[in-house]
C-alpha cells in the first residue's frame, strides 16, 4: 500500500508542477512584461502618511 | 525620500492600472506565518541541544535564546510596523543601513527560509517512512509532494496559503497542548519521571561549555519567527497586525518551548533526547497511548507542512523584493495578475529546494539555515539602533514602541556573538564557507550589479531627513 501512496506522491506533484508551468507561459504571454513587474513598493505609505520635513 | 516615493507613486502602467501584491491578511495570519514557521522546532531540533550540553542545559538555553527571540520580536514589531514593506528586513535594512546591507540581508533570508524549507520537507518525509516501516520505500516521493503543493498553493494566492497555515498550525500546538494534559504534569511520579530523569550527576554532563555549545540547537524552539515580517505589504493595516501578530506568536512560542521541555525532559533520558529526530512523537510513545502517539505523529507532519508553507511564502517575497528594486534581474518582480503572488519567484526557487531536498542531509540544511538566521539577527541589533539615532521617536509615525531600548538591542547581539561562538564549536568550518560565500557575493553586488539599480527609486518611505543629515 506505502509504495502505491508513494507513486501516487509522484503523480500529484507531477500534475501540479505541469499545472504551475503551463499557468506561467498561459500569464506571460498574455500580459505585457510591464504589466507584470508594475508593483511598487511603498505605494500606500506615499499616500496615507505626511510628514512634514 | 518622501519625493521618491510620491513620483514612484504616480507612474502608472500602460493600461493606468498596476498589480500589486494583495491586501487581505489580518493579525491571525501573521501569527499563522511566524508560528507556523518556527513549531516544527519543538517537535524536532531543539532536542539536540540536550546531546551538547545535557537536559539543564536545554532548559537553560530555551530561556536565553527565547530572551534572544523575544528581543527579535519587539525590535521588529516596531521596525516593520514603519517600514511596512514586503522583503521584510530586506526593506529596513534598504531604508536604514543601506543597499550593501540590504542585499545581504535579502541573500539571509533567502537562504535561511529556503533551507529550513528543505528541513522541513525532509523531516515530513522521513516522518512517514518511519511510521509505515514498509521495505523499499524512500522519502522522496513525500519531499517531492510536500515541496510541490506548497509551492502550488502559494502559487495561487496569500490568503489560502495562510488559511490553511492557520489551520494545520493550531493543530500541531494543540497535540503539543493534549500531550502535556495527558501525562498528568501536576503528579510527578504518575508517568513523568524528571526527578529520575535529571539528576545532579547527568543534569548538565559536559560542564558550562555545554550550555555555549547547547545554544546552536536551542535556536530551534523560536528559529523563523521573524517571518512574520514578510507578509508586511500584504496586512490590511501593518500598523496594527504586524506587532499583534508577531507579539502574540513569541508568547506562543514560549510558552509551546516550556511545555515542550518539561515532557520530553520528564520521559526520556538525556542521551536518546540528545539523538533522536522525534521528540514529541517518542514522548508520547513512552506514555504508552496509542491515541497520543497517534496524534504527535502527525502533529509532527502538520508541523513540518507548516513550516515549509510559511518559508516558501517568506523565500518568495524576499526574493521578488531583491528583483523590484533591480538588485537582481526585475524578471523576479512579476505579480500575477490573477492571484497576486510573486509567482516567479515561487516557481524559480521550486527547483532549488527540490534540488538541495535530495542532495543535502538533514543536518547540514539545518545549520545552513541556522547561520544565515544568526547572521540576520546580528544586523538587527544594529539595525534598531541606527533607526533610533536616524529617526528618534515623534520623528516618524510607529505602529509599536519597542520599550527599555536598548536593552533589548544590547542582549540579541550578545546572544548572537554567544550563539557565533557555539556554532563555531560544533560547525566551524560551515560558518568560515558561509562568511566567505557572503563576502564575495557583496564584492559582485557592489562592483557589479549596483550600476542597475535605479538610486532614488529604491527608497520609498515618505520620511523625513535622518537625523544629521
Amino acid at each position: 500500500m506505502w509504495i502505491t501512496i508513494s507513486y501516487l506522491a509522484w503523480a500529484i506533484s507531477a500534475v501540479l508542477a505541469v499545472w504551475m508551468a503551463y499557468d506561467w507561459f498561459k500569464t506571460d504571454t498574455t500580459f505585457t512584461e510591464d504589466q507584470l513587474t508594475s508593483s511598487r513598493e511603498g505605494e500606500i505609505e506615499a499616500v496615507s502618511e505626511k510628514h512634514k520635513v | 525620500m518622501a519625493e521618491a516615493a510620491q513620483a514612484t507613486a504616480q507612474v502608472t502602467t500602460a493600461n493606468g492600472q498596476r498589480i500589486s501584491l494583495l491586501r487581505v491578511l489580518g493579525p491571525a495570519h501573521i501569527w499563522a506565518l511566524g508560528v507556523g514557521i518556527v513549531l516544527v522546532g519543538e517537535f524536532t531540533g531543539w532536542n539536540f541541544s540536550a546531546d551538547k550540553g545535557g537536559t539543564l542545559a536545554a532548559l537553560m538555553t530555551c530561556w536565553f535564546v527565547g530572551l534572544l527571540y523575544t528581543s527579535v520580536a519587539m525590535i521588529d514589531s516596531e521596525v516593520t510596523s514603519t517600514v511596512a514593506a514586503a522583503g521584510g528586513q530586506y526593506a529596513q535594512a534598504k531604508h536604514i543601513v543601506g543597499p550593501l546591507m540590504a542585499f545581504n540581508v535579502a541573500l539571509f533570508l533567502v537562504f535561511a527560509y529556503t533551507m529550513l524549507e528543505v528541513s522541513d520537507a525532509i523531516l515530513a518525509g522521513d516522518t512517514i517512512v518511519a511510521r509505515a516501516g514498509a521495505e523499499g520505500l524512500t522519502h522522496d516521493s513525500f519531499i517531492a509532494l510536500v515541496i510541490v503543493v506548497l509551492a502550488w498553493l502559494n502559487y495561487r494566492g496569500v490568503l489560502m496559503t495562510l488559511n490553511v497555515n492557520f489551520i494545520i498550525t493550531a493543530l500541531a500546538y494543540i497535540s503539543i497542548v493534549i500531550l502535556f494534559f495527558a501525562v498528568q504534569p501536576w503528579s510527578q511520579g504518575t508517568v513523568l519521571k524528571l526527578n529520575e530523569l535529571v539528576t545532579p550527576q547527568n543534569a548538565l554532563p559536559y560542564g558550562w561549555i555545554g550550555v555555549i555549545a547547547a545554544f546552536q540547537f536551542a535556536i530551534w524552539y523560536y528559529l523563523g519567527i521573524e517571518g512574520t515580517t514578510q507578509a508586511a505589504e500584504e496586512v490590511r493595516s501593518p500598523a496594527r497586525a504586524l506587532p499583534y501578530g508577531t507579539m502574540a506568536g513569541i508568547i506562543t512560542l514560549l510558552i509551546a518551548a516550556a511545555l515542550t521541555w518539561y515532557v520530553c525532559a520528564s520521559l526520556l533520558p538525556w542521551e536518546y533526547l540528545g539523538v533522536t529526530y522525534y521528540p514529541l512523537w517518542d514522548a508520547a510513545k513512552m506514555t504508552g497511548s496509542p491515541v497520543l502517539e497517534f496524534l504527535l505523529f502527525w502533529g509532527t507532519i502538520l508541523s513540518a507542512v507548516a513550516s515549509a508553507n510559511g518559508c516558501i511564502n517568506d523565500a518568495a517575497r524576499a526574493w521578488f523584493s531583491l528583483g523590484r528594486d533591480r538588485y537582481l534581474p526585475t524578471w523576479f518582480s512579476a505579480v500575477h495578475p490573477k492571484y497576486r503572488t510573486p509567482y516567479r519567484s515561487i516557481l524559480f526557487l521550486l527547483p532549488i529546494a527540490l534540488a538541495f531536498a535530495f542532495i543535502a542531509d538533514l543536518n547540514q540544511a539545518i545549520t545552513f539555515s541556522i547561520l544565515s538566521g544568526v547572521l540576520h539577527y546580528t544586523f538587527m541589533s544594529i539595525n534598531i539602533i541606527m533607526f533610533r539615532n536616524k529617526w528618534p521617536l515623534g520623528s516618524t509615525r510607529r505602529g509599536y514602541t519597542h520599550p527599555f531600548h536598548p536593552i533589548p538591542a544590547i542582549c540579541l547581539f550578545v546572544l548572537c556573538a554567544i550563539t557565533f561562538f557555539a556554532i563555531f564549536l560544533g560547525f566551524g568550518s560551515q560558518l568560515i564557507a558561509m562568511v566567505v560565500f557572503y563576502i564575495i557575493v557583496s564584492v559582485w553586488f557592489h562592483f557589479y550589479r549596483y550600476r542597475y539599480v535605479r538610486r532614488g527609486d529604491q527608497f520609498t518611505m515618505p520620511w523625513p531627513k535622518p537625523k544629521g543629515y
